[in-house]
Formats: structure tokens, C-alpha cells, sequence
């Protein structure tokens, strides 16, 4: 027997660097879309390893909704300076002022809006690429995207049109005003994400730990208690322990109830789920389709 | 600084453990997506709020029956038409082996897409349907595994239910596959009767085969051998990017200059020569760098950093390889191809070629021949290669490749072809070996 073996990890791993390096050398002007989240942490580790000890070669992007969580945008803030990578944050609320985005009458979400607002940043910094943490196991939709996955002129995802993508060689080639969305932790799980979080000793933001928290139960599920979309008369608020699974607005993102402390006992409590991760995220229960809408509409 | 050590050894207390990449491939009825469903099913990967959507859709699209095939189909118009349009990646683990699953589509106008998804598997399960035996579908996905080099081949006998789990009709279908099996050089393929839909020898041993003694199918799953389906022959290093910091005030990292890549064949240690092609400059590796600290060796399909004894010049495109086992070189290349895109092949016409880390413009010279999939005889001096077809080419490319035979590396015998302007990828391609390996002891390499 040969000792030249790669494990789960380590082979997820060269393939998400090799991804990496894979923009580097084929576009212009790459942005890796980092959030603070747990699956953009791991991206930043690998672009550690795929990169160093040269600087990345490319900034870091973030759509700030307004509504994210407070730890989260501190969090996103100290690593990108610690890394002494540059930061670019464009707000929707901006996006909102200046008109690129406009809510529905009495729209209080701003997952919609995200859209809008990350095509104008795109516009404005001419990114020709931008690498995002999306995994396919996360969703149905998900589950059809391409590693380098083309958008048009308009940002938009045509499911039904992809390019095949063989072996490993990935086709970058664009038009002006065309834009390739690169997910190098396409064939990462979740449980994937968190035994690697253990591996390489990543720090992630608190909330994804156990922390006492004031919850709203609405649509079945335990939301943060938030001044965005108060407690209506007859909703359920408790204090609960819990927390966070996936990271999305304060206002969609479910707390589920966990005494789980470290990344050790989180990855003990995700063998033991019953259910998936993104069935805690509100945005996507809207419809069995409404990932893959949003998606066509230019959302990474 | 870092001391020598060897890559980090994997998660203390635990059993290393690798991943099995497979495709399945069928026709539309075969059950392709109930097989998947099952396997996830069967093997505890599928969650509560997923089963309740799969309860949910039930009404809709199955007549109140849960459809597992609901589970796979990710896209409206698939749920829909109930159909599957393009690759579905579905993952699941088991305490031995983390799966991952490309679910293709077997109707013949999406044949690109069972090679896009069969292109990176280990193993390929070609499903049956008992009634119906091997039809020009089965040919035709057991012929594109054999091209793509899958080495590992299961045939699923499924719907045993439908005849009565009879032992002869599943001889009958395995002696359908082996009359033709040989001419396709396939030799590890295993015969596995199944109904996926009832659960029998998925997961579970059937009860309704005691004439069948061998493994589940994800028995065989689990435990078929894929360690060495990577190269280990031959060092080769196609360059993905140069490392250079911009860091003028340390002066550790001022003089710094690695060459990046993932490693598509063999081994290689500190102190190793190693040659620079197609310059053909010599050198030797000072260095394997990792973020981790430097190493003592790395091997196929690692990642690393190589920083070289001597500033020699080289950069994305250029292949560093061992002084044994070497590539071959050059512009004249012959190749099998399968054509993706629904606009033909036109010989004479420029493509853009993506080889390894480089892409150059190629013209395809002749169309020598058209592969059969249902006969696997090989029409010669073919008009045309449309979508789906398989042809032999050769082609010329504006400057030289420098390459192995695809049955010797699918890493550094495989290209894409690109249409200029539309930019879509519309060929997939799979390289002769070549007839002669470079001669580095020629005057013009430097070693």
C-alpha cells in the first residue's frame, strides 16, 4: 500500500486551491466575496494557501443589507485588516438612495435588494469575476451550478444554457459586460466546512455559537428578537439558548436551540441533525423554486 | 522559520477517509433519480424538512406517492416535465467514504452533459432496465465511460421486480453486457440486481435474491479501491500562477519567487531535478513551500508552491516535469473528441484549445473518423461531427502542447475546445499518446 494518500479534506482542499489559482491567472479583475460567514472564512483560508507568502490577488466584497448581524460586521471587518486584504462594503441602503435598487411596496426584506446592489459594485469596479462560498449541497438549485458559472450582460443565470465543465479546466473566457461567479467550495458540505474550521483552527464569528438570545417564533421557527420587524401581538418571545446554523439577516436567519459551545460540539450536533441547513433560513421557504429564481436574477 | 516536516497527518482519532466521485447514467425511465433518492434515503443522508418537501411535492407530481426522483430534479421545468435537464451534484457519506454523485441525464440530446459529469468520476453505474435488457442507451453510456477512462464500472439490473427477480433474465443481461464489454477494454465492472424503487440490494441485501451472492450497491460502493486512480508516474507540474510578494522591505520575501500549481502527476521532493517545458531549461526544486511550512515531497493531486535552484523563466502555460517518464511535445496532435455544442464542427475553422493551464488557438486539420456508440465501429472520413458525436481528429495548434496520452493521464491528456466570439465550450477531447517523448539530452535543452 502506497502512503500517498489525501483524505476527504485534503482533497476538497487542492481542489478549491487550484480553483483559486485558476482566477488568478485567467482574469482581469477578480473579487472574492467574503461575508464574515463560516463558508466565506474557509474561502479565505484556502486563498491563504493557495497565494501566500504573495498578497491576494484580489480585494474582498461585501453587500452590507443593513439588517446584517452586528458580530458579523465586526467580525468581517477585523479579519480582512488582520489579513491586510482591502475591503470594499457596498450598502443597499446606498443602492436604495441613489435608485439602483428599488423595494416592493411595504418590502422590508433586503435579500432581494442584495441583487441590484452587489450588479452596481460589479459595474462600478469592473470585476470580470467574482469568487462567492456557495455550496451545492445547500440546495436544490444549488446543486446544478457549475464551478465557473457565467452570468450575461445582465447578471443573469440561465440553468438550461450552461457551459459543460470537464475534467478540471475550467472555461474563463468572457465578452465586455459578461461576469463569471466561481464557487471553489462547490463540492464542500456543510460538515465538510466545520471539520476544516477544526483542522486549520479558523476563528468564526461568536453567534454561530450556543449564546442566550431574546426569539420570536414566527413562520416555525425561533427568529432573533429585532427592532426591524418587532414582536407582533399574539408572537411567542422567549429567551432561549441558541444558535445560528447559516448566517443570513437578522430577520430571516432561524436560531435553532444548541448548548453547543465549540466547533467540536458543532460538528457532533450536525451528524445528529435531523434537519438540513438551509431550513433555517426564512429566504429560502418562500417557494420550492425560490433559490433558483433569485439565482436567475443575478444573486450568487 | 518553518521546519521540514511531511504534509500534516489527518485528524487525530479518526480513520482517514477519501471520497468516491461516480456518475449514474440511463435512460429517462431506467430510474436513475430513484436509485439516488434511495441511496440518500436508505443511507440516513436525507433530512426531516427534505423528506417533508419530497411529502409536499408528492401531491403535485406523483399522485399522492412520494417520488424520489423529486429529491434529484432541482429545477422547475425538471419537477415539471419530469425530466432531468442538466448535472445534479447530490453528496452523502457514509461512515467509510464521503460520495459524491453527478446524476446525468440519459436522453440524447444532453449526451455532453453525461461526460461533463462522467469526466470526474471513479466509477460509473450504468442502470438497466430488466425488461427492457441493454438497448442502444446502454451501448451508448457504457462506450462514453470507456472513452472517458472511468475505471470502475457497475452495471444496476434495476426493476427486478418487474420480473419476478428471476436469476435467468439477470444472466441473460449480464451476457448481453460481456459479448461486447471486451471490445471496449473495460475490465473491473460489476453486476448488481436492484429495484430502487422497492430498495432491494441498494443499501440492504434483497431478500428476493438468494441466488445473488455479492455485494449492495453501496456494499460496493464503499469498498471499491480508488487510491490509485491518480497518476503517481511521472512528475508533472502545469504552471497556474507565479508567487511573487510585492514585499521590497523583507528581505525574506523580497528575492522569493515560487511557481504555483496543482500537482497532475508523480512525486516530487526537495533537491529533485526537474525540467521546465517546452523551454527545456534545467533546474532543481530548493524548496516545496506550503502555507503550512515547506515539505519534503508532494504528489498528485497536491497543490503546492515550488521555489527553483535557478531564476529560470517560467510562467502560466509552462509544464515543470521529472527527468523520467517524460511527455511528449508538439503541434501535430491527434485526439478523440466529443462534440458539444449544437453548431457542427467545421475542420479549417480556428477554436481556441485549453490544455493543462494554457490556451492556444488550434485548427482541426482532418476528420478522420466518427465513433458508432451502438456499434462502436468507427465510420471513416466522416462529412460532419455534430452535437453529441464522438470523432477522431487532428489538429494543429499555434504553438506547441506539451502533453501525455489521455489513457495515461487525464490530467495532461485532456483539452477543451472554445468557439471564439461565443466563447461557448463545445468540445470536449481526449489525447493519442504521443509518438515520441521530448529527448532533453538534445542540443537544445539545457541540462
Amino acid at each position: 500500500m502506497t502512503s500517498y494518500h489525501l483524505d476527504h479534506l485534503q482533497l476538497l482542499e487542492t481542489e478549491a486551491i487550484h480553483v483559486l489559482r485558476e482566477v488568478a491567472g485567467e482574469f482581469e479583475r477578480p473579487a472574492l466575496l467574503f461575508s464574515g460567514g463560516k463558508d466565506s472564512i474557509c474561502l479565505l483560508r484556502l486563498a491563504e494557501k493557495a497565494f501566500r507568502p504573495a498578497e491576494l490577488p484580489f480585494p474582498l466584497l461585501n453587500v452590507d443589507t443593513g439588517h446584517h448581524f452586528p458580530e458579523l460586521n465586526e467580525f468581517r471587518d477585523r479579519r480582512a485588516r488582520h489579513l491586510g486584504a482591502r475591503l470594499i462594503v457596498r450598502t443597499v441602503a446606498d443602492a436604495l438612495a441613489r435608485g439602483v435598487a428599488q423595494p416592493a411596496p411595504g418590502e422590508v426584506s433586503r435579500n432581494r435588494l442584495q441583487i441590484p446592489t452587489l450588479l452596481a459594485a460589479i459595474e462600478e469596479f469592473r470585476f470580470d469575476c467574482c469568487v462567492g462560498g456557495a455550496r451545492r449541497d445547500e440546495e436544490k438549485s444549488r446543486a446544478k451550478e457549475r464551478f465557473f458559472s457565467f452570468r450575461d450582460s445582465f447578471g443573469q443565470w440561465d440553468p438550461k444554457n450552461q457551459r459543460p465543465e470537464i475534467w478540471n479546466l475550467y472555461n474563463a473566457r468572457l465578452n465586455p459586460g459578461e461576469n463569471m461567479r466561481v464557487f471553489p467550495l462547490s463540492n464542500w458540505t456543510e460538515m465538510d466546512v466545520w471539520e476544516y474550521i477544526r483542522r486549520e483552527r479558523l476563528e468564526v464569528p461568536a453567534i454561530y455559537f450556543s449564546h442566550s438570545r431574546r426569539c420570536v417564533r414566527r413562520g416555525g421557527q425561533w427568529l432573533p428578537a429585532n427592532d426591524l420587524m418587532p414582536p407582533r401581538p399574539g408572537e411567542e418571545v422567549r429567551d432561549l439558548v441558541v444558535r445560528v446554523r447559516t448566517i443570513g439577516d437578522i430577520i430571516s436567519t432561524g436560531c435553532i436551540e444548541s448548548p453547543a459551545a465549540n466547533v467540536a460540539d458543532i460538528i457532533a450536533e450536525i451528524a445528529a441533525a435531523r434537519v438540513t441547513e438551509r431550513g433555517s433560513r426564512a429566504d429560502d421557504r418562500t417557494s420550492e423554486a425560490a433559490m433558483e429564481d433569485r439565482k436567475k436574477a443575478g444573486y450568487f | 522559520m518553518f521546519t521540514e516536516e511531511v504534509m500534516p497527518p489527518p485528524t487525530p482519532g479518526r480513520l482517514p477517509i477519501d471520497i468516491l466521485r461516480f456518475n449514474t447514467c440511463g435512460s429517462v425511465d431506467d430510474g436513475k433519480s430513484t436509485l439516488i433518492g434511495r441511496l440518500l434515503y436508505d443511507s440516513k443522508s436525507l433530512l426531516e424538512d427534505q423528506l417533508e418537501a419530497l411529502a409536499r411535492s408528492a401531491d403535485l407530481t406523483g399522485g399522492g406517492q412520494i417520488n424520489l426522483a423529486n429529491l434529484t430534479d432541482g429545477l422547475r421545468a425538471e419537477r415539471e416535465q419530469g425530466i432531468t435537464i442538466d448535472v445534479a451534484y447530490r453528496y452523502f457519506a457514509t461512515p467509510r467514504r464521503r460520495f459524491i454523485i453527478a446524476d446525468t441525464p440519459g436522453h440524447l440530446q444532453y449526451t455532453r452533459n453525461m461526460v461533463t459529469g462522467a469526466s470526474t468520476a471513479n466509477l460509473s453505474i450504468v442502470l438497466v432496465d430488466a425488461r427492457a435488457g441493454v438497448i442502444e442507451q446502454s451501448r451508448r453510456h457504457t462506450a462514453i465511460a470507456a472513452l472517458l477512462r472511468i475505471p470502475h464500472l457497475v452495471v444496476a439490473v434495476n426493476k427486478m421486480d418487474l420480473v419476478d427477480w428471476s436469476e435467468a433474465r439477470f444472466l441473460e443481461i449480464r451476457a448481453q453486457f460481456e459479448e461486447f464489454l471486451p471490445r471496449l477494454g473495460i475490465t473491473d465492472v460489476k453486476f448488481i440486481p436492484i429495484s430502487a424503487l422497492q430498495g432491494d440490494n441498494v443499501v440492504d441485501t434483497s431478500p428476493h435474491t438468494p441466488w445473488y451472492q455479492g455485494p449492495t450497491l453501496l456494499g460496493h460502493l464503499e469498498s471499491v479501491h480508488v487510491a490509485s486512480d491518480w497518476n503517481l508516474q511521472g512528475f508533472r507540474l502545469p504552471v497556474q500562477w507565479v508567487n511573487r510578494p510585492n514585499q521590497p522591505t523583507d528581505p525574506a520575501l523580497h528575492d522569493f519567487r515560487g511557481v504555483s500549481g496543482q500537482i497532475a502527476g508523480g512525486i516530487i521532493r526537495t533537491g529533485q531535478p526537474v525540467i521546465a517545458l517546452p523551454a527545456g531549461i534545467a533546474t532543481k526544486v530548493a524548496q516545496i513551500w506550503t502555507y503550512d511550512g515547506p515539505v519534503a515531497e508532494a504528489f498528485c493531486p497536491q497543490s503546492v508552491t515550488l521555489v527553483l535552484a535557478d531564476d529560470v523563466d517560467v510562467g502560466r502555460g509552462s509544464m515543470l516535469v521529472g527527468p523520467t517518464h517524460l511527455p511528449g511535445a508538439g503541434n501535430d496532435l491527434r485526439a478523440e473528441i466529443c462534440w458539444m455544442h449544437p453548431r457542427r464542427l467545421e475542420p479549417g475553422r480556428k477554436y481556441l484549445l485549453k490544455h493543462t493551464t494554457q490556451t492556444v488557438q488550434a485548427v482541426v486539420t482532418d476528420l478522420t473518423g466518427k465513433l458508432d456508440l451502438g456499434t462502436f465501429e468507427l465510420e471513416p472520413a466522416p462529412a460532419k461531427l455534430a452535437l453529441n458525436d464522438i470523432g477522431e481528429v487532428r489538429l494543429r495548434t499555434a504553438r506547441p502542447l506539451v502533453y501525455d496520452g489521455y489513457a495515461s493521464n487525464r490530467l495532461t491528456g485532456s483539452f477543451i475546445l472554445i468557439e471564439p466570439g461565443t466563447h461557448a465550450t463545445v468540445a470536449a477531447g481526449m489525447l493519442r499518446p504521443p509518438a515520441e517523448a521530448v529527448r532533453p539530452e538534445h542540443g537544445d535543452y539545457v541540462i
